[in-house]
């Protein structure tokens, strides 16, 4: 992403315009816009119009549209972000309140106006202008029969496939249908990677699974490689690096992100800090159960005392539309920062230690120092707090 | 939303063209017969053709074909139908034709037909001349189809009317509902020997492959030739020391690698009992594996590695002996049978014998056996002293007690609950053979089924008709809950059967849970965290969203709503949301959670 002009004022509002260059800057922009925003894009409308002799025309104009914003969604699997919202700017062909949808495009600029640019909000744009080099990687996790074919970049996991087939048990006497699948079972694999993974571009592909599984699936790989001749996948030799991990669900990942083999190869990666702060809070949560806390009460009563070595935070937050609620995340990260004692991380929900955290309720700290009972309160403000939780993590 | 929704959304059609032109997943749909079963029907035509030669111009090659098909392949069948037919058409005009003519009965046809449902399928056939001899007649769109295969169908149809009634029966007849099962099975009950499964569990390397190889042989399972050639084949690449466990050890990765990777199944009888045997790996990396075999035991052997240093690899945290015990009696086993393995290295001494059943009852009793349940057995697999046959003379002076198959033949089968609804987890899904396109195999675990039933497999909606049953490899008409069974079946095709998926009776079927509260036991530390949820063969991810409650251990009341983080050893009530489709789960369910390579709790579903 390019940040082409920044306009906030004193009291916080303000636009800024950018032009997206990749997918995941998509993903960015999804963790920008919020209802109640207007977004300025350029759209495509059809235009009907009636010529004197009474019939009518329909033609294409492009145009840039300001709306405001109802809704935003966005498709990870396609990197693509769909803003709804009601036209707030007047042109020659559209009236102010109609509905219209704003694909945003690659390529093109848009324009995010808030009343309210907080420092997270911020923080989105200055990490997504970062222009730090890359580090895109493949993986591929799997058991007999499922294997996820998976591209990990800086901000999101993608899972490009999903393999779920039935292989035949070794039986008595008849060992042929289980290996004559199980081959079978890796060509797929091999054909999804081919079709779904680019190769040349990718730091590493690792290969995950329990047993012996993902070293098979290597040998396979190469002796394919070999036998059609592919120079890319041959060139990428060194790239392929074979993991432990106990399942082929996707969840694995963080046993994959984790393993020696990998961090060796990615330690400065955002993922795999964030994989290792996660392993750190659960670990703390086994050894010392009062230095880890989670949930937003807790967390905030641990703030309050100045408690948080390493805040946790998942982005998926700060995409709230209650503003209520996306204040009281902001302020626990200021706070945090303000301290000077604690390091705040912003994980992404997308990939997998976001999604562990956001399974924790989207906030979790590691402390300086033990605390406890920071969960005891009256029941009846329990009750509301964990009916906001669930909406969240549902 | 993330992850899920990624799940959601994934494009199924793109696994689908994986797969493309090939038999084994998908197939048939659109371009007829795979290559599989077209070589079959020209391999079925040749011998039909060979029998009943090519002087009788009303058999054509494709109405051969059509029968070949309807019967599965089954050229014996085949053949008896066609020559019964011939017969038929002279007496034609004595018999007016009752059942509904189906149209364009070309094999391409037949198999559109099963998935449009717009004419009848062969087994649409079978169900109309049922229902037509109970006199509810079918209407019918194929009145209108008037070609000459039309006719020769309805011929067939005919013959098949001919041999209901008067003749001798030449169509497979599928009765439905018509057996009591559980009457029946309380009159054979005494006639025959009842089946029990055991799993045979322990820490990698125990010996556990070796002891029931061992045990197959020696009960004369597995002959002479067949293990020669193993010695001979595993000295190749040097493994001769595993000869006997290649009994159970039959892919090429097990074999070269020297472990156990999946569950092998067998059976053996004696003169008190029939057993079958799941011979589970102890590696930690196949536990999965492992709980597929335990889900289907009646009891445990334990094996244990006697060796120095061996046996308490296996007993520490970390080691699988602890491990396995916890899970099969969590999964509702309760008896145990400790092997004592490689005693023959011990130099069959009696002080390390007593030192690991000290520690193993001790153990054993913490994890919830009962002590009248567990019992040691002292022995060696590699050189088969006290598994069949007694040891040596004079070898274990200082025990007397039962030899391994001596014990097996005190434990008895669990009563399973026969009368109640059907279920069976899918453990395998093939091609039965020639006659038998899709065979699903298992143990029932409550229930019951007899041939002609309509089952559903959960969490799919796809029914099938039962054409076959195999109770131990033999045929059968019905089994209950405790029989290791294969189903035939008709009316659907493999890639709607999924290991793991449960069989229900259509008009019974449990409904897949996308979310459930679970009564478990911690192993390990819980917060809300990715776990995997096993069931038997079924492995599917999915997450702990809230711990609801802590439990009192002794009564079950509640000690702590709400807690953030359940200890291990802990009592607990936890919510449980399944990541991609609903889980064919219900009340009473048993299960396993795994994460991070390691069993954190076991439980049922509330
Ligand atoms: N001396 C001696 N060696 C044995 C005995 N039983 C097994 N072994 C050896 O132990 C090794 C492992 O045997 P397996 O039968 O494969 O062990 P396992 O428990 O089935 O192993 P996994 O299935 O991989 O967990 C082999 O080399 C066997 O020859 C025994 O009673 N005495
Ligand atoms: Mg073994």
């Amino acid at each position: 992403m390019r940040l082409i002009k920044q306009q906030v004022e004193r009291d916080g509002s303000g636009t800024v315009t950018l032009y997206p260059e990749e997918p995941e800057d998509m993903w960015h922009a999804f963790n920008l816009i919020r209802v109640g925003d207007t977004l300025r894009a350029s759209a495509v409308r059809r235009i009907v119009s009636e010529s004197s002799t009474g019939s009518t025309s329909s033609t294409r104009v492009h145009m840039n549209l300001t709306i405001t914003v109802d809704k935003v969604d966005f498709d990870s699997q396609a990197g693509q972000l769909h803003i709804n919202g009601r036209i707030s700017e007047e042109n020659k062909y559209v009236k102010i309140g109609a509905h219209h949808t704003l694909d945003l495009e690659l390529n093109r600029n848009f324009t995010v106006g808030k009343a309210e640019w907080d420092s997270v909000s911020l923080g989105v744009v200055r990490e997504a202008c970062d222009p730090a080099e890359k580090a895109e990687i493949g993986a591929v996790v799997l058991h007999e029969g499922l294997a996820n074919v998976c591209l990990i970049t800086e901000h999101m996991t993608v899972l490009r496939q999903r393999i779920d087939v039935s292989i035949p048990r070794k039986r008595t006497g008849s060992v042929t249908a289980f290996e004559k699948s199980m081959e079978k079972f890796y060509d797929t694999i091999y054909q999804s990677i081919l079709r779904h993974l680019p190769i040349s571009n990718l730091k590493v592909v690792l290969l995950a699974s329990p047993g012996f599984l993902a070293e098979s699936l290597q040998k396979y790989i190469f002796a394919e490689a070999v036998k059609t001749d592919n120079k890319t996948v041959m060139g990428a030799k060194p790239k392929f690096v074979t993991v432990h991990c106990s399942t082929g669900h996707v969840h694995a990942l963080n046993e994959v992100l984790k393993s020696p083999a990998v961090i060796a190869r990615l330690a400065d990666t955002k993922y795999a800090k964030e994989t290792k702060a996660m392993e750190s809070f659960f670990k703390m949560m086994q050894t010392d159960e009062d230095r880890a806390w989670y949930g937003p009460k807790e967390v905030e009563r641990a703030i309050e005392k100045g408690a948080v070595s390493t805040l946790l935070v998942s982005n998926s937050l700060f995409r709230s539309n209650n503003m209520q609620e996306r204040r009281r995340y902001v302020r626990m990260v200021e706070d945090v920062k303000a301290s000077g004692a604690g390091e705040v991380m912003i994980l992404s929900s997308i990939h997998e230690s976001g999604v562990r955290l956001d399974g924790l309720g989207g906030v979790a700290a590691i402390l300086l120092f033990p605390l406890q009972d920071l969960d005891e309160s009256d029941e009846e403000q329990d009750e509301t707090e964990e009916g906001n939780e669930d909406n969240e993590n549902l | 939303m993330s992850r899920h929704k990624i799940v959601r959304t994934m494009n199924l059609a793109d696994e689908l063209d994986d797969f493309d032109g090939e038999d084994d997943y998908y197939g048939e749909e659109d371009e007829g017969m795979s290559p599989a079963d077209k070589a079959r029907m020209a391999d079925g035509l040749k011998r039909v053709r060979e029998v009943i030669g090519s002087d009788v111009p009303s058999l054509t090659d494709e109405k051969i074909e059509e029968t070949l098909w309807y019967y599965y392949f089954d050229v014996e069948r085949s053949i008896t139908y066609l020559l019964n037919q011939v017969g038929a058409t002279e007496k034609k005009k004595q018999k007016k034709p009752v059942v509904p003519e189906p149209k364009a009965p070309t094999q391409k046809a037949a198999i559109k037909a099963k998935q449009a449902f717009d004419v009848p399928s062969p087994d649409d056939v079978v169900i109309a001349a049922q229902s037509q001899s109970k006199g509810i007649s079918k209407s019918s769109k194929g009145e209108k189809a008037g070609s000459n295969t039309t006719a020769s169908i309805q011929k067939g149809v005919e013959a098949l009317k001919v041999g209901d009634t008067a003749e001798k029966p030449t169509l497979p007849k599928i009765p439905r509902n018509k057996i009591d099962v559980v009457a029946e099975y309380e009159k054979s009950k005494s006639k025959r020997k009842e089946n029990a499964n055991l799993v045979v569990i322990g820490h990698v390397d125990a010996g556990k492959s070796t002891l029931m190889g061992r045990l197959l042989y020696d009960s004369g399972v597995v002959d002479e030739r067949t293990i020669q050639k193993y010695k001979q084949e595993a000295e190749k690449i040097g493994k001769s020391s595993f000869a006997l466990a290649w009994v159970l050890d039959q892919t090429g990765e097990e074999r070269a690698r020297g472990v156990t990777i999946d569950i092998a199944v067998n059976a053996f009888e004696t003169e008190r009992g029939r057993f079958t045997i799941l011979d589970a790996p102890g590696h930690r990396d196949f536990i999965p594996n492992m709980i597929a075999g335990a889900a289907q035991a009646d009891f445990a052997v334990l094996v244990i590695d006697s060796s120095p240093g061996e046996f308490e690899a296996g007993f520490n945290v970390r080691g699988q002996t602890k491990e396995h015990a916890l899970l099969v009696r969590s999964m509702g086993v309760q008896r145990i049978i400790v092997a004592v393995n490689k005693l023959d290295l011990m130099h069959w001494d009696q002080d390390r014998f007593d030192e690991i059943k000290q520690q193993m009852s001790q153990f054993l009793t913490t994890a919830g056996f009962q002590p009248k349940n567990v019992s040691f057995v002292p022995c060696s697999g590699l050189t088969g002293d006290n598994i069949v046959r007694k040891p040596a003379d004079g070898l274990i002076s200082w025990y007397s007690g039962p030899t391994l198959v001596e014990e097996l033949e005190t434990a008895k089968p669990v009563i399973k609950a026969i009368e109640k609804p059907l279920r069976m987890t899918i453990a395998d899904v093939y091609r039965g053979g020639v006659i038998n396109p899709v065979t699903i195999s298992g143990r029932i675990e409550v229930g019951n089924v007899q041939v002609g039933d309509t089952i559903v497999a959960i969490p799919g909606d796809e029914k099938a008709i039962v054409k076959g049953i195999e109770v131990d490899n033999q045929t059968a008409e019905w089994a209950v809950a405790g029989n290791n069974v294969q189903l035939h079946l008709a009316n659907i095709e493999m890639e709607h059967l999924k290991i793991g998926d449960v069989i229900c009776q259509a008009d019974n079927p449990l409904v897949p849970l996308k979310e459930f509260e679970a009564k478990i036991l911690a192993f390990e530390g819980l917060t809300p965290m990715m776990i995997d949820i096993h069931r038997g063969r079924l492995n599917a991810s999915g997450r702990i969203t809230k711990l609801v409650a802590t439990l009192d251990k002794g009564n079950g009341s509640v000690t702590k709503k709400k807690p953030r983080h359940i200890g291990p050893g802990s009592l607990a009530v936890v919510n449980i949301a399944v990541t991609g489709a609903p889980l064919p789960l219900e009340k009473g369910s048993k299960i396993v959670l795994r994460a991070d390579g390691l069993t954190v709790a076991a439980g049922v579903v509330e």
